[in-house]
């Protein structure tokens, strides 16, 4: 990223430079990660907008930001390769949709928006619980099914939830959550708290008709509801070439505004959602495309070479990924060193680690729990297992 | 496993139709060529023999192109081509709308839903109770509005508000329904009791290879839109001879795979592999002892005796086609042995074994001693 000469003079001016920082105190060092002056950074690539004006390339962050975007993304990059060793060793079953590749989105928006904001995704969900807030150990617990799961261990990779901090998770049939999300606007606009709703989908799901009818619904009556397409290009083993007309998702609003994102960039996609939130909270729904990439295939039981070439994907990783680009900007920053970024890494690796050991730990729910949260209490319905004989209760 | 269903190879007598398709009567097991297959293999054959036979099908759906995510549609698209065999977009209503549109245009379309859990948003959930004649579109406009069109409103009752001018018979819907172990949600469902509400729609679910492939051709020869659901769980380890010629098995004709005395046993899909299991265990006299204890079966003390020294004899039925379905075959088997047992997997409450319930009181009221519901969903 290109470097303002203003912010790297402000940088050495607060910091020692690099080559005496091994010798300085830890305590002096350590004042770095807590930093919050005003760096500007530009991003490596323009916004491209539809009927309105595109934010400035200049993102406002600062040190601490942008190592908490490191520490942050490295978090999701290793839960999502526990995860799939997890599966691997059939301790997840079912379905398991891994975000590797795409964590900036995950930190980018959080960046920009407060946990009162409401967001609602799709079944690739894991990254963006922990982004809301969400403890590892319930993620691993949630996708063993255990009883420590953010959902007790009844909903499962593609179900999500965190409701303290305005997660509506978590869904598993495709473009579902987009019409559920502008009804969160809706509900927002009503409580007039200036709060939005991040609606997330993917180039898949771009071409369902439920996305046009809650897009046209969202535009008429001004709901401050932000659709985000995360265009990583394939919608499970089809490309975007082949299953799009018009490939360019910003623009497929028509009569509502769009822009386009480059994913991979955290500072960008921070830029882009305050730039979202504040024009949907004055003008009504706005729809961004971001960017990206998924390592990963579709699910894990998608290899993800069938439709793609290795090299495609390594090409990828080598230029565009994002948890190096910010290493490279605290690098060039002199935010932080080689080893302090390699002990930072070792940390979350040994994070991930014990929250697997602590989530392994939990059991799994009670057999009764399968009749439970059907209905409100008192409901009085009965309900059987298997046979009528078995395993009747009164749902509660 | 299903060398048990195998095992009751019947005869399979075609009625003559009116589609100029080759119709066969094929004997049970031993003239005709067969091959061991299994039900996506036996589907993927039903499809060859589709397109070959007729130049105006089309095969379509979500990633079909390379095979489908259950390999049933392996080898179409490089054989027929790309103009027949082609995928689609993530859109579920257009796909079946666009069905409906081809087959209004008298092509047979052959959709795939890729799971049956996905089938909703085609299902269209504005029902309007009676359709009016208001609604009688031109050509142009039939295929417009088959662009947001779904099942239940557009392809159930195309036939009846054109007053038979246009009809999308050509259509078949398939899709794998069904719990299969590890799917959770959304990839286990079985909806079939939805589609049987729909007057105008055939719904068909095949229990073993050798029947999918001969009802997946008659259904898509039917002249009638036929919604297909495929049990996922049987698509690999169900492994059946199945001949290799092209042969359709009858709609709306269930099929007695069991013949017993004591008690009539109702299902469809996989579901029928687990009471052909309980047949087999119900045979046995320890078995019986503990189903007694329970109250399950009100008998003499005669008839007691008698039973234990024989078992429970089960009569097994295969419904095939839930709508139109053989209420006849199931009458008289009731009529027979006096009881009934439904077991399906969806749940219990609006589950289509509450029609077969309602229709068979309905008819046998005095000969029916006892009467269960079975299903391994929680309702």
């Amino acid at each position: 990223m290109a470097l303002s000469r203003l912010s790297l003079r402000s940088n050495r001016f607060l910091q020692p430079s690099s080559t005496t920082a091994a010798a300085l105190p830890s305590s002096l060092r350590r004042h770095v990660s807590t930093d919050t002056t005003p760096i500007t950074i530009e991003t490596a690539v323009p916004f491209e907008s539809h009927l309105c004006d595109a934010p400035s390339r200049s993102v406002e962050t600062s040190s601490s930001e942008i190592l908490s975007f490191f520490r942050d993304m490295a978090r999701m990059r290793r839960m999502e390769i526990a995860a799939d060793s997890l599966y691997k060793s059939k301790l997840i079953r079912g379905f398991c949709h891994l975000y590797d590749g795409q964590e900036a989105l995950a930190v980018g928006m959080e960046a920009a928006i407060t946990r009162k904001d409401a967001i609602i995704t799709s079944y690739r969900d894991h990254c963006t619980f922990l982004g809301r807030g969400g403890e590892l150990v319930d993620a691993f617990s949630e996708l063993m099914g255990r009883k420590r799961g953010c959902s007790n261990g009844k909903g499962g990779s593609m179900h999500f939830y965190k409701k303290d901090a305005c997660f509506y998770g978590g869904h598993g049939i495709v473009g579902a959550q987009i019409p559920l999300g502008c009804g969160l606007a809706f509900a927002q606009k009503y409580s007039k708290e200036e709060f939005v709703t991040f609606t997330l989908y993917g180039d898949g799901a771009a071409n369902q008709g439920q996305l046009f009818e809650a897009l046209n619904i969202a535009a008429l009556w001004d709901l401050p509801a932000i659709l985000v397409c995360e265009n990583n290009h394939y919608g499970m083993g089809t490309a975007t070439w082949r299953s799009a007309k018009s490939p360019a998702y910003f623009k497929r609003g028509d009569y509502v505004p769009g822009l386009k994102v480059d994913g991979m960039d955290a500072l960008a996609v921070k830029q882009a959602c305050k730039f979202a939130k504040e024009h949907a909270l004055k003008n009504g729904p706005i729809v961004l495309e971001m960017d990206t990439y998924r390592y990963h295939g579709h699910s894990m039981s998608d290899p993800g070479s069938t439709y793609r070439t290795r090299d495609e994907v390594s090409g990828v990783r080598q230029v565009r990924d994002p948890i190096e680009r910010v290493r490279k900007l605290l690098l060039s920053h002199d935010i932080a060193t080689e080893k302090e970024l390699k002990d930072m890494e070792k940390e979350v690796r040994k994070e991930v680690d014990d929250a697997v050991a602590q989530a392994k730990e939990s059991p799994v729910p009670e057999p009764s729990e399968l009749f439970t949260n059907m209905y409100v209490k008192d409901c009085g319905v009965e309900s059987f297992g298997a046979d009528r004989k078995e395993l009747k209760v009164t749902l509660a | 496993m299903a060398s048990l269903l195998g095992r009751f190879c019947r005869k399979l007598v075609v009625p003559g139709s009116a589609h100029g398709s080759r119709m066969v009567s094929t004997t049970a097991c031993d003239s005709e060529a067969v091959k061991s297959l299994n039900l996506h293999s036996a589907i993927n054959q039903a499809l060859h023999i589709a397109l070959e036979t007729d130049p105006r099908s089309y095969v379509f759906g979500e990633d079909v192109g390379f095979g489908g995510v259950f390999r049933c549609t392996t080898g179409l698209a490089e054989r027929f081509g790309k103009n027949r065999v082609f995928n689609t977009p993530l859109c579920e209503q257009g796909i079946v709308g666009f069905g409906i549109g081809l087959a209004a245009m008298g092509n047979r379309a052959v959709v795939e839903i890729q799971f049956a859990d996905y089938i909703y948003p085609a299902f269209d959930q504005v029902k309007r109770v009676f359709p009016t004649l208001e609604f009688d579109f031109s050509t142009a406009e039939f295929l417009i509005r088959g662009f947001n069109s779904q099942i239940v409103n557009e392809a159930a009752k195309f036939r009846y508000r054109s007053g038979n001018q246009f009809n999308c018979g050509g259509l078949t819907i398939r899709a794998p329904y069904g719990a299969v172990g590890h799917g959770g949600h959304y990839h286990s469902q079985s909806p079939e009791a939805f589609f049987c509400h729909v007057p105008g729609i055939k719904v068909v679910i095949p229990r073993s290879p050798r029947e999918a492939k001969g009802l997946l051709l008659s259904s898509i020869r039917d002249p009638n839109p036929v919604v297909f659901f495929e049990p996922k769980w049987l698509y690999r380890p169900a492994v059946e001879e199945v001949p290799e010629h092209d042969y359709m098995i009858p709609l709306s004709q269930a099929e007695v795979i069991r013949e017993g005395n004591d008690i009539t046993l109702v299902g469809w899909g996989a579901q029928l592999t687990v009471m052909e299991q309980a047949c087999l265990d119900a045979e046995k006299v320890l078995d019986f002892i503990f189903q007694l204890k329970d109250n399950w079966f009100k008998v003499s003390n005669m008839g007691l005796e008698l039973i234990m020294q024989e078992g429970i004899s089960c009569e097994l039925i295969d419904l095939k086609t839930l709508l139109p379905w053989d209420k006849e075959t199931v009458e008289a088997s009731v009529k027979k042995t006096g009881r009934l047992l439904i077991s399906h997997e969806a749940p219990v409450t609006g589950g289509f074994g509450a029609e077969i319930s309602a229709t068979i009181l309905e008819r046998c009221f005095l000969k029916v001693k006892s009467l269960r519901f079975n299903s391994s969903r929680r309702d």
